[in-house]
């Protein structure tokens, strides 16, 4: 901490080279968690301009962009508590029935016909499909924010539903439920937006 | 006994925590019978690797050297 004025400098050409590449992949995971384009930009602006005024902290125990990643992942979750400070997230509903996840089953609790599950193939095969990224970003954005909030925290952000609590301020056993729905919602909207595109 | 949807619920929890021993043997029976399960619970799981592609996409250098 006491020699970071000493040691403080631009950050070198090669690593400003880093963080033009980097940045538009940036830009897509802020957008995921922010659902705002603006705002994803100011995250990522704001994070870059951290890396670069603290170039010297970089430590080197990690890659160049983790580190970045990391600081990014703070600026979100920093951006978060704002928008929820300033009253910009809807109430949770965290019961009643969830009308989409219902057209799913039938009354007797089995998949309806039309909502069946299919193969997916294998997951390599999948995640390095382009086209399963554009409908990801299409499918998250169809997703209720709140439900997309606490899905984003816990599988892109990778915190712990405990965490998310704490965040969000609902108890544990909500945050399940939701995560249930969102995993159902977004299984459901893949499959329709996606597979079914490619085997016609 | 524990239907799809139910099914569905311990398949989205197991991401979360680690289930009970009642919960698992529930479940591992149901996924047993119902294939269109076994693909929910394949895909939940694919769902939740999605954030570790995207970091892995984010933090590997993707310029040559
Ligand atoms: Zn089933």
């Amino acid at each position: 901490m006491t020699d970071v004025a000493a040691d403080e400098g631009e950050a070198s050409p090669s690593r400003m080279e880093r963080l033009t590449a980097v940045r538009p992949r940036l830009v897509s995971f802020a957008r995921l968690h922010l659902r705002d384009s603006a705002q994803a930009e100011d995250a990522v602006q704001e994070a870059l301009m951290a890396a670069i005024e603290k170039d010297a902290s970089f430590a080197g125990r990690s890659g160049y962009e983790t580190w970045v990643f990391g600081i990014l992942k703070y600026k979100i979750l920093d951006t978060l508590r704002t928008q929820k400070r300033q009253g910009k997230w809807q109430p949770l509903e965290e019961d009643g029935d969830d009308e989409v996840v219902d057209r799913l089953f039938q009354h007797n609790g089995r998949w309806h016909q039309h909502a069946r599950p299919a193969s997916w193939g294998e997951p390599d095969t999948v995640f390095e499909n382009e086209r399963f990224w554009q409908v990801f970003d299409a499918c998250m954005i169809a997703l209720p924010d709140n439900v997309a909030r606490v899905f984003s925290m816990r599988e892109l952000m990778g915190l712990s539903t405990a965490e998310i609590c704490q965040e969000i301020g609902i108890k544990e056993n909500n945050c399940w439920v939701i995560l249930h729905r969102a995993r159902l919602r977004l299984r459901s909207c893949l499959e329709s937006g996606w597979l079914k595109e490619e085997s016609p | 006994m524990m239907m799809c949807k139910g099914a569905t619920r311990l398949m989205s929890l197991k991401q979360d925590r680690s289930l009970s021993l009642q919960e698992r043997m529930s479940l591992t029976f149901h996924l047993m019978m119902c294939d269109p399960c076994r693909q929910c619970d394949r895909q939940f799981t694919l769902l939740h690797e999605v954030g570790k592609r995207l970091e892995a996409d984010i933090t590997s250098r993707q310029h040559d050297d």
